[in-house]
């Protein structure tokens, strides 16, 4: 005890001691998150999970979608619909709709991940389906192939998603909008699930793994410098043709009245 | 009433306006300098096309406002080449307008006939030249030479035929064959019924021989959609009821109008639309025409399982698939 008190005012204690209780905070998080890693979420988490989301879904979901998730007029039943179709529409902002157009649209989603989870372990509750996945399980860096997923992009995607992803028009004012800059969880999640006008691609169509080269093609469309100039938005002849007719027929008409303009 | 109508006077030309040049040798020096520069701006293009081409590696980007990243080897000789060939024109262009002679000159038309001794000295020489030939006297020479040009003329039309073989009756067949099975496109596996959910579509092809590759004629023929719906939401005949599988139903997924892959297919209201020119099918009622300029549904094939629970075709297409041709059946 001598020994502290001796060294209890010496100039180096406080930052010394900070020091050691950092390392002892440090220590302790690091064995208690090593003994939480490999996670079991236990039945009695699950089910407040699913208690959380049950309310979530009374507030927000249920004027549309029935008390029990049953659908009711143009609100589909959400029965079977599984968690991956929850956390497509509600955490790329789709759901809640804005209004009750003929699409809904992206948008900041309005719940934030922890509420999605919960909304998306609700409706999984009700009856099986396709479950969420998270960012980090999608390893389409790993596993994917840019030009397998190029040529099932073409084959499968590009007539509704346009070429180059950009998205294009339907009837009767849906849409198939751009994926460009969409999380790769997403993207698998559409495939599966069949969002809106979208159809499903069953995983033995197209296979998981094809799965995670959609989307690396569609990550490096994403980064893919324009070789000849400006891209005009990438949608093809449509941008291109205004352009000529408007700038390139106007340069011409310019050039000709100023051909024949007397000099003064 | 008549009245001498009198013809109105020639009002010549109007009087001639000097250009601010032709007075002002200032101004007149000024219009030099700009063509001047006109024309160095075009070397100045050229210089920037050669830098570029050489200097410049192929993998350089950069960014510019507007354009977005761009290669800028390529943006360089476009640039340059552009430049290089505009100035040259815009020089000439201002060099014309400002500085040559701008005096209007009056030049009167002539008679383009020529003089009367001229034509006939032409003919008189013309015949001369034809009695020195004799063509006349030796018949020989003169058939010989008449059919000897027309022969010439033929290898122009034998070589149509290289053009390719005649197209036979390949337009009215595809490679679809009874118990053919249906593979996905790309992937070539074999489909089961399980492997499709409600709501869903997938690509496919006829299964090939193994070994042998896929031409191009034929995947522009064979191209297949294949839908799942829910069987209760079909509005078929008997018929073409049995074409179909526990909901699935397959067409051609060559346009009946000009030949554009159809499938932009929408789950929600089952409408299948080529991106070409909209024209829109309904699947639940045998792809019939809704919208659009097409004149009839797309083909439907007809499919089944056979014994391992694969899907196959029943039967080859019952009419030719894609757009209409002059010799079509129906």
């Amino acid at each position: 005890m001598r020994f502290i008190s001796k060294y209890r005012k010496h100039r180096f204690a406080s930052p010394l001691l900070l020091l050691f209780a950092l390392f002892g905070i440090g220590l302790t998080f690091s064995v208690a998150s090593a003994t939480e890693a490999p996670k079991t979420v236990d039945a009695a988490a699950r089910s407040t999970l699913i208690a959380e989301g049950q309310q979530i879904f009374l507030k927000g979901c249920s004027s549309c979608h029935g008390l029990n998730a049953e659908g009711a007029g143009v609100a589909p039943s959400l029965i079977g619909v599984g968690a991956a179709s929850v956390d497509f529409v509600v955490a790329t902002g789709r759901m809640p709709m804005q209004d009750m157009s003929q699409q809904a649209m992206r948008k900041p989603p309005v719940y934030n991940e922890e509420e999605v989870a919960a909304l998306a372990a609700y409706v999984a509750s009700l009856a099986p389906g396709p479950r969420a996945y998270t960012n980090e399980e999608i390893k389409w860096e790993r596993d994917g192939n840019t030009a397998e997923g190029g040529e099932l992009f073409r084959n499968n995607c590009a007539m509704c998603h346009n070429f180059a992803g950009q998205g294009g028009a339907l009837t009767q004012g849906k849409y198939a909008p751009t994926v460009m800059g969409v999380e790769a969880r997403h993207i698998y999640e559409a495939l599966i699930t069949g969002p809106q006008a979208m159809p499903v691609f069953s995983d033995k169509i197209i296979t998981p793994q094809e799965k995670l080269s959609i989307i690396k093609w569609i990550k490096s469309a994403e980064s893919e410098p324009n070789l000849g100039g400006a891209p005009l938005g990438r949608v093809g002849p449509v941008t291109e043709g205004l352009l000529v007719w408007t700038l390139g027929l106007g340069l011409l008409i310019g050039v000709a009245v100023w051909l024949t303009a007397k000099a003064r | 009433m008549s009245k001498e109508l009198e013809p109105l006077a020639d009002p010549g030309l109007p009087v001639h306006v000097n250009r601010k040049a032709d007075t002002d040798p200032i101004a007149a020096k000024r219009a030099e300098r700009q063509v001047a520069i006109l024309f160095s701006l075009s070397g100045v293009g050229t210089l920037l096309f050669i830098y570029s081409f050489f200097f410049i590696k192929d993998d350089v980007f950069i960014f510019l406002p507007i354009m977005g990243t761009t290669n800028a080897h390529q943006l360089g000789v476009g640039v340059g080449v552009a430049m290089s060939l505009l100035f040259i024109g815009f020089g000439a262009v201002h060099w014309a307008k400002t500085l040559m002679p701008d005096q209007e000159v009056i030049a009167y038309r002539h008679e383009m006939r020529s003089e009367e001794k001229d034509r006939q000295d032409l003919v008189a020489t013309a015949k001369e030249g034809a009695a020195a030939a004799g063509l006349g006297r030796r018949p020989l020479i003169k058939r010989t030479l008449v059919a000897a040009a027309g022969l010439a003329g033929l290898p122009a039309v034998i070589l149509l035929r290289d053009l390719g073989p005649l197209p036979g009756n390949s337009l009215n067949e595809t490679s679809w064959a009874r118990g053919t099975r249906l593979v996905t496109d790309p992937g070539d596996r074999p489909i089961k019924p399980s492997d499709l959910e409600v709501g869903a579509v997938a690509q496919v092809m006829p299964e090939l021989a193994p070994g042998k590759k896929r031409k191009l004629e034929d995947i522009a023929k064979d191209a297949v959609l294949l839908i799942r719906i829910r069987p209760s939401e079909f509005q078929l005949d008997p018929e073409r009821l049995s074409w179909t599988h526990e909901g699935i139903i397959a067409f051609s997924k060559i346009c009946s109008h000009m030949g554009c892959a159809v499938a932009l297919y929408e789950q929600t209201t089952k409408h299948l639309l080529c991106p070409c020119h909209q024209s829109t099918f309904d699947v639940t009622r045998a792809a019939k025409v809704i919208f659009g300029p097409s004149a009839r549904p797309l083909p439907q094939l007809a499919i089944t399982v056979n014994s391992e629970g694969y899907l196959i075709a029943k039967q080859p297409f019952s009419e030719a698939v894609g757009p209409s041709f002059w010799e079509r059946k129906s």
